[in-house]
């Protein structure tokens, strides 16, 4: 509960460029199961978001409903959050980033909030290329109604109880690839040094940046026969393409042998370097994105950075917002005034 | 002459200035909306007092639909009940267009077509024009002539009762201003039907003569002035699915802040529209801008108030503003999308599971859409909450007759209570759902301004600190404050409008919205039959407390809505100490606009059967 008081702070810890420790991005105490994938990606937020040097303030974190979506109070607690209705929340950031496109709009979802009941609204926030950070924390099942299948259960996985899926699933990856999304990535909630550079990569993405996490159910789905489990995922998971977020005041520093690492400069400050663990695969390339996820069908889990477009514009550029946001307007600039009204109601008589 | 003789019947010979009703039935999709605002806006601009009432059907082309228009010196502005001229131009609506017509009244039709029932009655006189011939010998485009055949009426009619032509070709210039072009057929056609009455016919006891009573007043939709209303208020941000009878709303934003939103600069929008997937989607985006701390609003219609439901509770649980336009229509489920009705009264008051209440405002003509609409987004900052324009289709989508809008410079939107950066500074901590003045209202913040301003926002249990819950006192007193919040809402809302009779009476009539024209004037003509009436009509729910007053006084209230099921009575009885006997439905769910006779005759034989 909210309640429980957290162990004493280390003083030794680190201090980013605001002089915060990664203490200062975690949230209240989390309430999910013991070992629960969500928890993982929770650290790995806290992690990233402190190496971002992001100001807690200037984030706005937004939720559905789920044990997923839960955990936006256990991260950034000093930041503003919205945990809204089940499978509503694209809708909510959408409506939040209009009036303010300066703030970094953190959204976590689960497989249940996004490819069920919200698919919708996750479908048109891509149409939208809504600029935010959006995290489905995928664990095959419906995790606070306690283990119905979702829709991203795996064709002949098994559930707890022994009923087999026959459906077949939906993935958020090549869901948000055939929709125009302009940066896609999968990732495994065991793998913090792949998912914190992505979580980074991704918040720094100007436009819809999904990164659908692997994310095991302990209490549900972490059986024998199930495709969500730790070990399965362990077995299978496969990283494809590496990519390191370098924040624009940062040198590059690592040694990339040549041809290896792709660097490329993020619209909102920054590089992303790519490296190939394996395939030759070039992200920026839509096509073989999607031969890649082909390829690798029932064998193996691609990871990494699949997908990435910096040249889409995003929705506050497609509606042509003014630079001061539309929250931060001064009303006698919004409203037209007595003698704009007497000249308009001439065109009424 | 090719045509029938004119019939005129015996006994109709008093001369009806300025005050009398003419209804055009024509097929849809045939262009007849804009000769028929044309025939309207002539009589305006002659300083006649007049109305526009548009009955059309869900269906894009081929379906009957009827324009009444009403001319009434005395500046009513409902439906009288009567039709003194109808043009027939559908032959499927023929019979029943024939039937409306009130004894001693006329009808004019289209005489290229023979018309087998054509003298089913005598009591009426009865009006040939051959308008197809005229225009298909003058036009040879085929969608001209169709859209010249309805300019040719409007010229008849024009003759019939002397609409002056000289303002009609004004009218004309000023349509066409951007397509000069069309200017001379426009007439030709006009002049078409025009002369062919001079020539052939008399004109009818019914006359169009020039007053004065129109040049402090505007024709204008409740839809586009509510829109004016979104700008005037400062909103920046409206999200929308489409929706028949609430499309007009947002075309109307739209189009006024393309003239007056677009900053000269840099070419930028001062402003954001978005298209939503759906209703739902548009109340969560409109949640998360006003979140956001900008004005924000959607218009939608009762299905639509439907889907939005779990999110409006949302809103009302997290404290989160929200302007909602509901353009009512007729329900349930997808009903009849073209016709109005009063029948989400409830479905406002209450929308969402669990405990919920919410403000609705109800205008009662496009005038006062305008001004509640920027009350809407008063109330909702002030009270944290989602707040209803509850309007129609009558008074959204029909051109009614209004004083000017006027804006006094010095108003100041009320944003209610935010802390921003500098009062943030002053304080120790911020506690986003706590009492800090004991009057139900928290102090909310907006995301980004300030470290010190951070809260977490959810729908779930939560204490007064803004922590989740699940403690049942700490779930009560947050529950609690937000119902005195709605309740001390009442008496700072629009209060009722009143209107005594003349003589003492312990009988009244209640109503809402666009009931009100045809209420009062129905209060007038009992009058002249002897039977008074006090009148009040609700503006605001939370219900003033003078509402409980006004019924108090009064053994018997009347209320007249557009619904079948007494929606507004049963809210008077669930949150006021009216009796039930005392309160009696008159209602009207026909779809159609307010009838003024429709209401007096259900009142008085009422008060006849009481004694
Ligand atoms: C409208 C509505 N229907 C149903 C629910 C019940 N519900 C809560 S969470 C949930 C499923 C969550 O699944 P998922 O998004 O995968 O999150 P997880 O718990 O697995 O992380 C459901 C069905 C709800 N909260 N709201
Ligand atoms: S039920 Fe599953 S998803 Fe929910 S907290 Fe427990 S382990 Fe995590
Ligand atoms: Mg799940």
């Amino acid at each position: 509960m909210t309640s429980i008081k957290k162990p004493l702070v280390d003083k030794h810890l680190r201090k980013n460029r605001h002089g915060l420790t990664q203490r200062d991005y975690e949230g209240v105490a989390s309430t999910l199961c013991a070992g629960c994938g969500h928890d993982s990606i929770t650290a790995a937020f806290v992690r990233a978001f402190h190496e971002l040097d992001l100001e807690p303030h200037r984030a706005a974190k937004v939720s559905g409903i789920g044990c997923s979506s839960k955990t936006t109070a256990y991260f950034l607690g000093q930041s503003s959050g919205i945990n809204t209705v089940h499978g509503r929340m694209p809708s909510v950031a959408t409506g939040a980033a209009a009036v303010n496109p300066d703030l970094h709009y953190i959204g976590v979802s689960g497989d249940g909030d996004s490819l069920s009941i919200g698919l919708g609204q996750f479908a048109h926030a891509i149409r939208r290329n809504l600029n935010m950070l959006y995290v489905i924390e995928n664990n095959g099942v419906y995790g606070l109604t306690k283990g119905q299948f979702s829709a991203s259960a795996d064709i002949g996985t098994r559930a707890k109880y022994g009923e087999v899926n026959e459906q077949t699933p939906i993935d958020p990856v090549r869901l948000a690839l055939t929709l125009g999304a302009t940066f896609v990535a999968r990732s495994f909630s065991g793998d913090k040094e792949q998912l914190v550079p992505l979580i980074k990569a991704g918040l720094m993405h100007r436009g819809f940046a999904v990164i659908d996490v692997v994310s095991p159910c302990v209490t549900f789905n972490d059986h024998a026969g199930s495709t969500k489990s730790y070990a399965h995922t362990y077995k299978y998971y496969h990283p494809v393409i590496h990519a390191d977020f370098v924040p624009e005041e940062k040198e590059i520093t690592a040694d990339y042998a040549d041809g290896e690492a792709i660097t490329i400069p993020m619209h909102n400050g920054g590089d992303v370097i790519l490296r190939k663990t394996d395939t030759s695969h070039d992200p920026r390339d839509r096509d073989a994105a999607f031969d890649l996820l082909k390829n690798l069908e029932g064998s193996e889990i691609p990871t990494g950075l699949i997908y990435i477009d910096e040249s889409r514009p995003e929705m506050g550029e497609m509606n042509h917002l003014p630079d001061t946001p539309l929250n931060a307007i001064n009303h006698s600039k919004l409203c037209p005034g007595s003698a704009t009204l007497k000249q308009l109601m001439d065109g009424y008589a | 002459m090719n045509v029938q003789t004119q019939t005129r019947s015996a006994g109709s010979t008093a001369v009806k200035i300025n005050d009398f009703v003419i209804k055009i039935g024509n097929v849809n999709g045939t262009g007849s909306a804009s000769a028929n605002g044309l025939l309207m806006k002539s009589i305006f601009r002659m300083g006649v007092p007049v109305v526009g009432k548009n009955m059309f059907p869900s269906n894009i082309q081929g379906l009957p639909t009827w324009y009444e228009i009403r001319v009434s010196k005395d500046g009513w502005t409902a439906r009288s009940g009567d039709v003194d001229l109808m043009v027939a131009m559908n032959l499927e609506s023929y019979e029943q267009d024939l039937k409306a017509v009130s004894p001693g009244g006329a009808l004019l039709y289209d005489s290229t077509w023979p018309r087998p029932k054509l003298h089913g009655r005598e009591d009426i006189t009865v009006i040939g024009v051959p308008l197809a011939k005229m225009t298909n010998s003058e036009f040879a485009n085929a969608r001209t002539r169709v859209l010249m055949k309805n300019m040719a009426y409007v010229g008849a009619v024009a003759a019939l009762t002397g609409i002056d032509m000289a303002v009609i070709q004004s009218l004309v210039e000023d349509t066409f201003k951007a397509k000069p072009k069309l200017i001379e057929p426009n007439m030709n056609a006009l002049m078409l039907g025009h002369d062919y009455i001079t020539q052939n016919y008399e004109a009818l006891p019914l006359r169009v003569e020039p007053m004065d009573e129109t040049k402090d007043c505007i024709l204008i939709e409740g839809n586009d002035a509510a829109a004016l209303g979104c700008v005037y208020a400062g909103a920046t941000f409206g999200a929308w699915y489409p929706i028949t009878p609430s499309t007009s709303l947002m075309d109307g934003f739209k189009n006024h802040c393309q003239k007056l939103r677009v900053d000269p600069e840099s070419g930028k929008n001062n402003y954001c529209i978005i298209q939503a997937e759906d209703e739902l989607s548009a109340i969560g985006m409109v949640i998360g801008a006003n979140w956001n701390g900008a004005r924000s609003f959607t218009p939608t219609s009762g299905p639509g108030i439907s889907l939005m439901s779990e999110f409006i509770g949302f809103a009302y649980y997290a404290e989160v503003p929200a302007v909602i336009f509901d353009i009512q229509r007729v329900g349930p489920s997808t009903g009849m999308p073209t016709r109005t009705q009063q029948g989400d009264i409830l479905l406002a008051a209450y929308a969402s599971h669990g405990d919920t209440k919410h403000i609705v405002l109800f205008p009662a003509d496009p005038k006062e859409c305008f001004e509640l609409s920027v009350d809407a987004f008063d109330a909702a900052e002030r009270y944290q909450t989602p707040v209803f324009v509850l309007s129609d289709l009558d008074i959204g989508m029909n051109e009614w007759m209004v004083p000017r809008f006027e804006w006094d410079d010095s108003r100041q939107p009320d944003r209610g209570k935010v802390l921003h950066a500098d009062d943030l500074e002053k304080i120790e901590k911020f506690y986003r759902y706590f009492d800090h003045d004991g009057d139900g209202i928290p102090y909310r913040t907006i995301p980004g301004e300030h470290p010190k301003g951070a809260y977490f926002t959810r729908g779930s249990g939560h204490n007064k600190f803004g922590g989740y819950t699940e403690d049942s006192a700490a779930y009560q007193e947050v529950l609690d404050r937000i119902l005195q919040k709605w309740k001390k809402a009442a008496d700072h809302l629009p209060g009722p409008v009143i209107q005594k009779a003349a003589e003492p009476t312990r009988r009244a009539i209640l109503t809402v919205g666009g009931c009100d024209a045809a209420v009062r004037e129905a209060i007038a003509r009992m009058a002249l039959e002897g039977l008074h009436f006090n009148y009040l009509r609700v503006k605001a729910f939370p219900f003033h407390s003078g509402i409980e007053a006004f019924i108090a006084e009064h053994d018997t209230v009347f209320v007249v809505e557009q619904n079948r099921d007494g929606q507004l009575r049963q809210l008077l009885i669930n949150e006021t100490a009216a009796e039930k006997k005392q309160l009696v439905s008159i209602l009207d769910y026909s779809g159609m606009p307010a009838d003024t006779g429709l209401i007096a005759r259900m009142i008085t034989s009422h008060c006849q059967a009481e004694g």
